[in-house]
This record gives structure tokens, sequence and C-alpha cells, in this order.
């Protein structure tokens, strides 16, 4: 057994290696993961901290996963050559290497943990010479509903704003929990419905990128995808454009029609929608009584006419 | 009459549900013949399922385990064949069914898979390592394995009559409410859970006193194995932890029967409570897994580098550490909730803080090695599959620590791969690394070394063929629990995801011919002394398999490793001087029942039988009610049948079946001849 172990390791490790490595080297899209190249300057920090840890740890995983590997090689039994102390069973040198350097790390882990976790607070707006652009979200079964307040209209699956702004999302849900994310752009949060969460990003300029629900909420799950399109000045216009040109009205009724589930709803636009309908959706399941504030809260709320 | 159930609840709406209907029932049937043309119905009833024996019990739990981790890996295999084909296409499971499939996986390896193992290995093995002669409540090991069973037949039923739910395996609310989910599927998962997380509960306390009040002389706490330590530290972690899994269960199962609003959208309801409460029971649960594997591989590693456990006190405090911060970070599990920056920030860390009490534990296993004579028997070569394997995931994991890159990765297949890590090196392997340890204990004979191995380079090759690739689409956007998907350039990786799936199968067949070809050749591999690897601690002092009280006479401890010490002082394979009566617990049909029972009432919650439910209730309570009253529950094992037991075992030992301990630096006993351990 002891002998024959490490020459059958060899095959099945290069197999192994080879494939993994054709995978990586042929690219197959890692190139261009959104993760590792990132589109926002929140994204790039958040991937910074993701490679300065992974280097970090290195300083502990490396040696151990090769410590393991010689130990296991070169005090193997039939190695009679190697020295052998079967009483040994502590040493206090050791013992304050493995506590205290690994504590040392996390030390300087922790300290990176508490800075980036107030920098990069998804709440937080970001700094930059221009306000930014406000949009409203509500999660659907299973799309994703963006209001505009300040362009009066509202589209279906399909985010746009100016590139040159960071973009400041006011989140909520009308049915399950789900998660909003743009990987390309930065991290998630909760879409939770009465709850309203905010996520704060920036395009380092005009791009398409992919964003998507990311928490399991149904049989439509998989296709709750939208783009999100960063436009230039003029590309944004135009947009504006063609989405208040469009005659759809999302009034209350309307609403209502489009929270029926539906699975890969195609992109809509509608060129007004109603006054408040972010509050309202908000409004719908706090438990207060009462008169509504208007006969569209009314129909909202209570789900039906 | 029957609720909620009625003829539509038979899978004949579906091809998938039919065949995993076919393959319950037609399994079920096979075993039912087997055992009829065998005979062997009176033997399993009065021998195995109404056993008290601790021994017996551990073995009931770990056949549990291994049935039902076949069926988790066929779930786990039908996933990645799904994601391997479904580019731009439904694939071969519409999504009612890959929801299911995913549900029930998650949910049978943690409770169906995980559990019942460790709790078999624990069961097996820790009294006798503190020689005791049992448990300190025989009668409630009893009762919590056939609560495990009974949780494990309501997942195996729901394949069969209704459905399982959709809500994956955490189950969050509002999607597993009432108004989402309005069918069975949700009910057995509750229900399932409550009713083995009742038996885990119950086995938790019994190990706590066990280990507490049971130890022989002279085992203080700094003198018992590292198993028993760490089997002490998830015992309190089960009996604080899973009680906020029961509660958290009631909840939803109140909001769902009686129209209760503690985790609805509406109505005061608030799902963040859920998940808090989930994760409270479900970090610590996550430890629970891990720490007794860390015990196996304690064992192990010193066993087979023939030396001494390299810093036993870091060992222990390390595992402690562990134990108390498992309940200090279950935040982490939902960073992306919304917490302030400040909460996030101190969950953070308290996550990474962990990391330091592992790596200390990798370490002290090195260092075990580090002037040993390593020995590569399968449990060996399983724990230094780990120790690679598991540093890399504890690296992700501290990533994953990072609040702000948690935003990124958080579920994602990365956090799938992250987990997988964890839980299949550092949980599984353990346990496979202690089946095959502890095998020759528990059956009197060895498994077969070729085949463990190879079921070994298996397990860890497809292990890393499965995750890698999902760690890389992580990166690249792919969320967790995707029926399809859009992306082209994500297909390669879930084919080669799903070769590495295959060739874990292949890791499952070679466990499975392991057994066979052991069980074919029993004869020429038994174990006739009770320590087959010249092994440590006082369970290879028993004989194999052990008397039914195990020890004849209590043991006396001196040192840490106490039967090493005894066989190199010579003390080891005396007869004793006297021998005494012993006081044996009686087999009872009350756990079988008490299962029966559970599994009745969780079957009549699920689908509103009301009175069946009720009157399962009752019969219950009745039940413990008679066991109590009972004073009738004990035996008496003659010493002279005591001496016959004893007398035949160490007649047949010979000195040529005993280690030679001369290896070891000359003391004692050992620095003259070979131990002969008799007079």
């Amino acid at each position: 057994m002891t002998r024959s172990i490490f020459p059958r390791l060899q095959v099945p490790v290069m197999l192994a290696v080879i494939v993994l490595s054709c995978l990586t080297l042929q690219g197959c899209g890692i190139s261009d993961a959104p993760v590792l190249n990132p589109k926002g300057p929140i994204a790039l920090q958040e991937r910074n901290l993701l490679f300065t840890a992974f280097g970090l740890m290195m300083i502990v995983a490396i040696p151990a996963i090769l410590l393991t590997v010689l130990f296991a090689w070169r005090y193997r039994r039939t190695n009679e050559k190697a020295a052998y102390t079967p009483e040994w069973g502590g040493s206090w040198v050791v013992e304050a290497v493995v506590w205290l350097v690994p504590a040392a790390i996390i030390v300087v882990l922790g300290m990176l943990v508490w800075n980036t976790t107030h920098k990069l607070d998804p709440y937080k707006a970001l700094a930059s010479g221009k306000p930014a652009f406000k949009v409203q979200v509500v999660a659907l079964d299973w799309k994703w509903l963006f209001v505009y307040p300040e362009l009066g209209v509202a589209s279906v699956n399909e985010l746009a704003f100016p590139a040159d702004r960071p973009v400041s999302l006011e989140i909520t849900s009308d049915t399950v929990m789900n998660s909003l994310m743009i990987p390309a752009l930065g991290g998630q949060i909760y879409a939770m419905a009465g709850m309203r969460s905010e996520l704060n990003l920036l395009a380092d300029g005009p791009g398409v990128f992919k964003g998507r629900n990311t928490m399991y909420s149904g049989d439509g799950f998989s296709d709750q995808h939208f783009l999100a399109h960063a436009l230039s000045e003029d590309d944004f216009d135009a947009w504006k454009k063609k989405a208040s040109g469009a005659s759809a009205v999302l009034d209350a009724k309307t609403y209502l029609d489009l929270r029926e589930k539906s699975v890969a709803n195609p992109v809509a636009y509608y060129g007004s929608f109603e006054p408040g309908l972010f509050d309202i959706i908000l409004r719908k399941y706090a438990p207060i009584v009462g008169p509504y504030e208007s006969e569209a809260a009314e129909l909202i709320c209570r789900g039906a006419v | 009459m029957l609720g909620r159930l009625t003829l539509d609840a038979l899978p004949f709406y579906s091809w998938v549900a039919m065949g995993g209907a076919g393959v319950t029932v037609g399994g079920g049937l096979l075993v039912f013949c087997l055992i009829t043309y065998l005979r062997a119905w009176k033997v399993l009833w009065t021998d195995w399922l109404t056993s008290v024996d601790h021994k017996k019990i551990g073995i009931m739990y770990v056949v549990l385990a291994l049935v039902m981790l076949v069926r988790g890996f066929v779930d786990a295999l039908m996933m990645r064949a799904q994601q391997a084909f479904a580019l731009n296409s439904e694939g071969y499971l519409p999504p009612e069914h890959f929801e299911q499939i995913f549900s029930s996986h998650g949910t049978i390896m943690i409770f169906f898979v995980a559990m019942p193992f460790l709790t078999g290995l624990i069961n097996i093995i820790v009294p006798q390592q503190i020689g005791a002669r049992d448990v300190a409540f025989p009668f409630l090991n009893s009762a919590s394995l056939w609560m495990t069973a009974a949780g494990a037949g309501l997942v195996l039923i729901s394949l069969v009559i209704g459905k399982f739910s959709q809500a994956g395996w955490t189950g969050y609310p509002p999607y597993s409410g009432i108004e989402y989910s309005p069918g069975v599927g949700v009910d057995y998962w509750i229900w399932a859970l409550a009713v083995s997380g009742v038996g885990s509960t119950l086995s938790g306390i019994n190990f706590i006193v066990t280990i507490v009040k049971n130890r022989c002389p002279g085992m203080t706490l700094m003198r018992m194995p590292m198993f028993t330590w760490t089997t002490l530290c998830i015992s309190i972690l089960m009996t604080f932890a899973f009680p906020a899994l029961t509660v958290v269960a009631a909840q939803l199962a109140l909001d769902r029967i009686l129209g209760f609003h503690f985790f609805t959208n509406g109505d005061g309801g608030n799902m963040m409570m859920y998940a808090n409460l989930l994760w409270i029971w479900g970090h610590p649960e996550v430890y629970i897994l891990i720490l007794p594997a860390f015990g196996i591989f304690s064992e192990v590693v010193a066993t087979f580098s023939h030396k001494r456990l390299f810093g036993y006190q870091s060992l222990v405090y390390a595992t402690a550490c562990i134990a108390i911060l498992s309940f200090t970070v279950w935040l982490h599990h939902f960073f992306t909730m919304g917490a302030s920056s400040n909460v996030n920030a101190v969950f953070g860390i308290a996550t990474m803080i962990i990391a330091v009490p592992t790596g200390v534990k990798i370490f002290d296993w090195l260092f075990t090695m580090y002037r040993g004579r390593i020995e590569f028997h399968p449990s060996m070569v399983f724990t230094i599959g780990f120790m690679v394997t598991f540093v890399i995931g504890g690296v992700t994991g501290v990533l994953l620590a990072l609040p702000p890159a948690d935003y990124l990765m958080h579920n994602s297949t990365f956090l799938v791969a992250h987990f997988h890590n964890m839980l299949i090196p550092g949980a599984l392997f353990g346990y496979f690394a202690g089946m095959n340890y502890w095998f020759p204990k528990a059956f009197g004979f060895k498994l077969d070394e070729k085949w463990g191995i190879r079921s070994f380079w298996f397990w860890i090759i497809g292990f890393y063929l499965a995750f890698m690739p999902l760690y890389v689409l992580g990166f690249m956007g792919m969320s967790r629990r995707m029926e399809h998907y859009a992306d082209p350039n994500w297909q390669p990786y879930l084919i080669v995801a799903a070769l590495g799936a295959v060739c874990v199968l292949i890791g499952i067949v070679c466990i499975a011919v392991q057994l066979y070809v052991s069980v074919k050749t029993w004869g020429s591999a038994r174990d006739v002394t009770g320590d087959p690897w010249n092994g440590r601690t006082l369970e290879w002092a028993t004989s194999s398999p052990p008397a039914p009280y195990n020890f004849a006479v209590l043991p006396e401890v001196r040192d840490i490793d106490a039967f090493h010490d005894q066989k190199i002082l010579g003390l080891a394979y005396l007869p004793a001087e006297r021998y005494e009566d012993i006081v044996m617990p009686k087999n009872t049909m009350l756990g079988p029942v008490l299962g029966a029972l559970a599994f009745a009432l969780g079957f009549a919650m699920v689908w509103q039988i009301w009175w069946l439910a009720a009157l399962c209730l009752i019969l219950s309570l009745v039940g413990v009610g008679i066991r109590a009253c009972n004073d009738d529950t004990e035996f008496v094992l003659p010493a002279a049948e005591v001496e016959r037991i004893e007398t035949e075992r160490l007649a047949q030992i010979t000195p040529a079946d005993l280690h030679d301990m001369r290896e070891y630096a000359p003391r004692g006993a050992a620095s003259g001849a070979v131990l002969t351990g008799r007079a």
C-alpha cells in the first residue's frame, strides 16, 4: 500500500491539472468575468479587497499545503532515513508561531474589513462631481420594474442611466425576497417587501452590463435578468425620448397586471407612472389601517379591485 | 377523514416524479424481500431495531447515513446533468423538479447524511474512548435514532406521496410561506426537520451527560481523546443550537397552518427574523458537522504517524474556541440584507477570527506527521487529502467573510463551491476516515485497503473537478440554483463539474465494492486483538467487536494515550483478578414505536389529518409514561458469564498478534522484548 500510492497519484493529478489548465488557458470567458474585470470603481475596490485578502492568506495557506505534501512524503513509513521521534508531542516555539502568525494576519485583515466595510457601504452616497441619478426598483415575479422619478418614466427589465453620474437605487419587493446585482458595477443587496434598501453604483463609462436577481425566488428565477445601460449624454437623451414616448401608462391597474407572475418578461417602457408608486408599494405591507391616500393606493395595496 | 390527502398526491403527473417514486418503492420492496428471503426479520427486530446497545445504535445510524448519501448524491448528479445541458434550453428537468431536487439534496445531505453519520461514529466510539460501559441514557439513545430515521422517512415518502419543498434547504420565507408555496412540500421539509431535530437535541444531551459523568477512573478532562473532546463540544452546540431550529420551524408551521404572521410580507411579519433564527442554528451546525471530523483526523493522524498527537492542549483549546465563536458569526450568511457597516464589520471580523484556531489545528496535525512514520492507510490518505483541500476552502471562507467581497460573491456558485469545499473534505472525508479506521472495532474485521484508496482518489479528483469550476463560475456571475442559463461561456465549466460528479459516483461505487469485498473475505482480515492499527486510545483496549459491556473491568487511566501507555507498561490484555456482575439495559421496542409514531405524526401534520396527529401525540406520551413507570428495564450479566467471555477472548490472542512496541522510546516493559502482555 505504502509504496504503490505515489505512482498512482501522478496519473490522476496530471489529468486534473491538464483539464483545468486547458480551461483556464483557453479563457472560456474568464477574461471578461465581471467580478474579475469590473467596470466601475465600487466593483473595482471590492475586487481589489478580494485580491489583497487572498494574497495575505497565501502566507499561511501555501506553507500549510506544501508542508502537508512534503511531510507526508518525507516521513512515509518506508523512509527509514528520516528522523523519528514518537514521543514528541509539543513545542512552545511551534505553538507560538502557529497561533500568532495567523492571528497577526487576522489583525491586519480585521482592520482592512473595518475600513473597507465602512468605505464600501452600499448605502453610502458616492462622491462625484454630479448629483446621483435616482432610480426606484421593485422586484416582481419574475422581472424587475425600474421607476425613474427624475424622468417621469418607468421600464421593465431594462435599467438606463447617464454614464457620468452615480446611480442611486432604492429597492423594494412586491413579492418574495430578491437580491439585485450588477456584478460588473458592484455588489448586491436584498429586495424585501415593505422595506427599502439602497445600492449606490458608478460605471467607469458608457457600457452595457448584465444584472440579475441572485436570490432564488421560484419557477421563473433563471430568467429574471436585465441589462443595465450606462449611456453617454446623447444616448441617454435618446433613451429618455424613447421611454417618455411610450404609449403605455403605468397606472394602478396596469401595475396590478404587471405584478402577475410572468417568466422572461420582454423589455417594456411606460411613458408615465402612478405618482408615488414606490411609496405605495412599500406602504402595502406596512401594518397601517385607515384610509388610503388615493384610489390608486387602495387598489395597489388591496391587490385587486 | 384524510385531510388534504387525495389520489392526486400520487406521482402520475410526470415521468420524473414517477421515476423517483418507482425507485423509492422498488428499493423498499427489494429490502423487504431480501430480509424475508434471509428469514432475518426476527434477528433484525430482537438484535438490532429494539437494541439499546450504543454500538448497534451507532451502526444503524451509519447505515441510515450511507443509504441517504446515495439518495442525496443521485440528486446532485441530476442537478449537474441538468446544468451541463441547460444552455438556453429547459434541459431535461422542468423548474418544478429541479427546485425539489436542490431542496432535497441540501436537506438530505445535512440532516440525514452528515448528522446520522457523525452521531453513529460517536455512538460506536465515544463510550469506549472514555472507558465507559454505555451511554448515560441508553433508551433515549434509541429514541434519538428512531426520531432521525422518522425524519428521513418523511423525506423519502415525499417522493411517493405528494411533493417535496421547492424552497431550498434553508426554506427562506416569504417564499416558503403559504402564499407563495401552497403545496405540501414545505410542510414535509418542516416536519422532517422538526422530528429529526428533536432526535439531535436528545443526542446532544445524552452525550454531554455521558462524557461528563461516565468517564473511567483517571480520565480527567485533559486526558480525554480529541474525538471525545470534539464530541463534548458539539453535544453542547447541538443542545443549544437545535432548539432555535425547532422554534423557527414551528413558527413557520404556525404561519402556514394557522395563518400566523411571523414571517409573512405584510401584517407585521418579518422575514429577516427567520434568517437570523435559522442561522443562529445554522452556523453552529456547520461546526457540529466539522468538529467531530476534526476529532477523527486527530486520532487517525497520530495512529498512522505512529507518534504522539502534537499540541494536544492547543487542539483542545482550539476546539473550544471554535465551539464558542460558532455562536457569534451567524450574520455572515446575510451581509447583503442591508445591516449597517458596523454590524457587518463586527460579524466579518468575528468570522475571520475562527480561521485562527482552525489554522492551528491544521498545523498541529502537520507537526504530528513531522518526524513520524506515516502509514498510508485509507483513513490517513483521506486525512492528508482533507488537509490540503480544506486549506483552500478556508481561504475562500475568509474571502466571503469580508463583507464588501461577500456583496460580490453572495448567492453565487462561488458560495456553493465554498461550502462544499468545507463539508466534503472537512466533514465527509473525516467520516470516511472514521469508517475505515473504526470498522474493525465495530465488526471484528478490517475493510479492504485497496478499494479504500481507490475510493479516495475518485472522491478527491471528483471533488476538484466538480467544485473548482463553480468557483470560477461565481466570478463569471453565475447565481446558485439556476435551472437554465443563457451564457454560453458557462457551459464548459458546467460540463467539467458534471464529469466531477460522475467521478464522485465512481468513488461511491468503490466504497460499495470495498464493503462487498471486505465482507466476502472477512476471515482473512480478522482483528483478533481488538487493536488492528496499534492504536493509542481506549477504544482499542476492547475486543473487536466489543462485548456488550465493553470493559469487563473499568480501566485506570494515567496518560492522554491511555491504551498506548498500557501496552508500553505491559498492562494490556491482562485477565482481571476478579470479575463482577454487570448491570445492562434491556432491549425495548419503545424506540422504534416512538419513531413510527413520530413519522405518522409528521405525515398527519403534512396532510392535515388532525385526528391521526392527535392520536400519535397521545400514544407517544402514553408510551413515554409507561416507560417512566417501568422499573424492570435492566438485567444482570453474571460475573461467571463475563469471565467466560473474557477468558475466551484472551485465549485467542497469541504473542505473534501483538504489536511490537520497541519502536517507541524504550521505556517500561517495551524496552525489553516484544510485548507479550500476558502473565
